[in-house]
């Protein structure tokens, strides 16, 4: 399987294509010959200039989804898209909710395996090969596809870097309508979005995440306090955020965010394996744990074994007396 | 209000993984556990169950090798039965292909709601529920913090990166659930003699009509071709705090300029 053309799908947030998905086509572009976006809801001509500078050259359009969650009816319309020829040698997907949902029902629509967790991708003899971090990380596993392609590929955020290439805007072409069945059932009723101050916690050069270490919820302010400090964001392991202390928004790891901040402060976190996945590539890591075992100190470049309930309060009063 | 759960038996998580150093498949060799991410799936539909006050819940699971322990856990949590596809033709299956023996199984079982947990803790793959909702022409939520079913219909809180959305469904429908949904209750010791005795019903691929060409290794229609070591981080200095530790944190922010 040669590669000339490659989808990306090329979801939307505040009216702007989101980082990953910029991401995606710009790797495509090193790729492939032709880089195609497919996107989705309203904003699709105002998002043509963007996706075009990152090399995109023609944006297939779905449109508005009347309030449906896009799994369903955006597989749909690229199966639709597919059939109706001139079709891809590979698709790319973000490791978004919505993503994972459109990747895998197109997969049993048109048949095709879809890989998931792919932090590399590279062009070969024979197609597209991958690469999966497996294991925390401590393993990368290199993978491909056997068989007639498409290639459907689930890509996890910071793979790759975001680079324009100057291209003008993408085409906006609709993609053909598709009847809407009992697949397309579930609809959005009301968007709950949490309030947010400081920088997002994708986005952040300092990330303070606490975990179970923390002890107890009321704990936590400690971190928020220290991230605000630091003009960092605040983030969380998996186990506090399923003992309810903070909104899953502030997750990182493998269902969580991936995060490559300059400094990654672990406190009270463990470090099991599904967290690492999420924050292994930050730049330096900083780890608090009582635990002088706890697998967080394999990756930090400076681990301080204590106590967090000991060890934060004077960091912040040390932090605050510097004014 | 019939519900079946599509759970996983996998090896005990806190033993050190290891992949076939032919196939490269995850060794799923030795005792297999429930998987805790589906312990959420199998207390929601008990609940849900309970609430509307007729119905059963029904457990889904593949192995390749007639393994039952994990599921005795959960019927042992509450749920009626069982339905097992076990089939040697089933090592090395693909998330795509487990999808399409589950929701042969499932049929059979014609439930108002399928629940499962978002991923599962060995393969991670977070692909197989979408896959079996398409197959059998259902709606699907994923990421539910909360299901609820009023009416007859499905209304659930989904996790969205910004916050969370509100989602109605018409049933039968597919929901993922997240760990923070429900507290998984522990099995009583009644229950766990219960469970002894419910029914399971094994299955091989066959009875469900599918061919081997579709399963294993061979339908999977994707390989691994090498597996090897990441870079490692050089490791990093360690501190025990004696009281000071603060500074020499404080000292390395301001090495790296972040202060």
């Amino acid at each position: 399987m040669s590669i000339d053309k490659i989808w990306v799908l090329a979801e939307v947030a505040d009216g702007k294509p989101i980082t990953a998905s910029l991401e995606l086509i710009s790797h495509a572009k090193s790729l492939a010959g032709t880089v195609e976006a497919v996107a989705y809801g309203e904003g699709t001509s105002a998002i043509a200039g963007t996706l075009g500078e990152y090399g995109a050259t023609t944006v297939h359009d779905v449109g508005d989804l009347g309030g449906s969650l896009p799994g369903a009816p955006v597989a749909s319309a690229i199966a639709a898209a597919i059939e109706a020829g001139n079709g891809p040698d590979a698709i790319l997907f973000p490791a978004t909710y919505d993503g994972r949902d459109i990747a895998g029902r197109l997969s049993a629509k048109i048949d095709r395996p879809v890989l998931t967790n792919v932090v590399g991708l590279v062009a070969g003899d024979g197609g597209l090969t991958t690469q999966h971090a497996i294991f925390g990380g401590a393993q990368i596993a290199t993978a491909r596809f056997v068989g007639d392609g498409p290639g459907l590929f689930v890509i996890r955020a910071k793979s790759f870097p975001a680079e324009t290439s100057g291209g003008g805007p993408a085409e906006v072409v609709a993609a053909a309508a598709t009847e809407s069945g009992p697949t397309d059932g579930a609809k959005i009723v009301a968007s709950h979005v949490e309030e947010r101050t400081g920088p997002k916690l994708d986005e952040a050069s300092v990330v303070v995440s606490g975990g179970r270490g923390l002890g107890e919820k009321e704990n936590y302010a400690l971190i928020e306090e220290l991230a605000s400090l630091l003009k960092g964001a605040a983030g969380a392991s998996r186990a506090i955020v399923d003992a309810g202390w903070v909104p899953y928004s502030h997750q990182v790891g493998q269902t969580g965010k991936t995060v490559k901040p300059t400094v990654y402060m672990a406190c009270g976190i463990s470090g099991a394996t599904q967290h690492l996945v999420g924050m292994k590539n930050s730049k330096n890591i900083v780890a608090i744990n009582k635990d002088q075992d706890a697998p967080i100190f394999s990756v930090a470049d400076l681990g301080i074994v204590g106590d967090v309930h000991k060890v934060l309060p004077k960091l912040i009063e040390a932090l605050k007396a510097r004014g | 209000m019939n519900v079946v759960v599509c759970v996983k038996q996998i090896p005990d998580p806190a033993a050190p993984p290891s992949l076939d150093p032919g196939t490269h498949n995850l060794i799923r060799a030795g005792k297999l556990i429930l998987d805790d991410s589906d312990a959420y799936g199998v207390e929601m539909a008990l609940q849900l169950v309970d609430k509307a006050g007729e119905g059963e819940v029904t457990l889904v699971s593949m192995t390749p090798n007639g393994e039952t322990s994990g599921l005795r856990t959960a019927l042992a949590m509450g749920a009626a039965k069982a339905i097992l596809i076990s089939d040697d033709s089933l090592a090395g299956t693909d998330a795509l292909g487990t999808a399409k023996v589950l929701a042969a199984a499932i049929k059979r079982a014609e439930p108002d709601l399928i629940l499962a947990a978002t991923e599962s803790t060995d393969g991670y793959t977070g692909t197989t529920p979408v896959q079996i909702a398409e197959i059998l022409g259902l709606p699907s939520v994923t990421f539910a913090k909360k299901v609820e079913i009023d009416g007859g219909s499905l209304k659930v809180e989904r996790q969205t990166e910004a916050g969370y959305d509100e989602v109605e469904s018409p049933l039968p429908a597919l929901v993922t659930v997240t760990a923070g949904v429900v507290e998984p209750r522990y099995p009583s010791f009644k229950g766990i003699m219960a469970a002894k005795s419910k029914p399971v019903e094994t299955l091989t691929i066959a009875d469900l009509g599918i061919d081997a060409g579709q399963v294993g290794a061979i339908g999977a229609r994707q390989e691994i071709t090498d597996v090897s070591a990441s870079e490692e981080r050089a490791s990093g200095e360690i501190v025990v705090d004696e009281g000071d530790a603060h500074q020499r944190v404080i000292q390395f922010l301001e090495q790296l300029k972040v202060l």
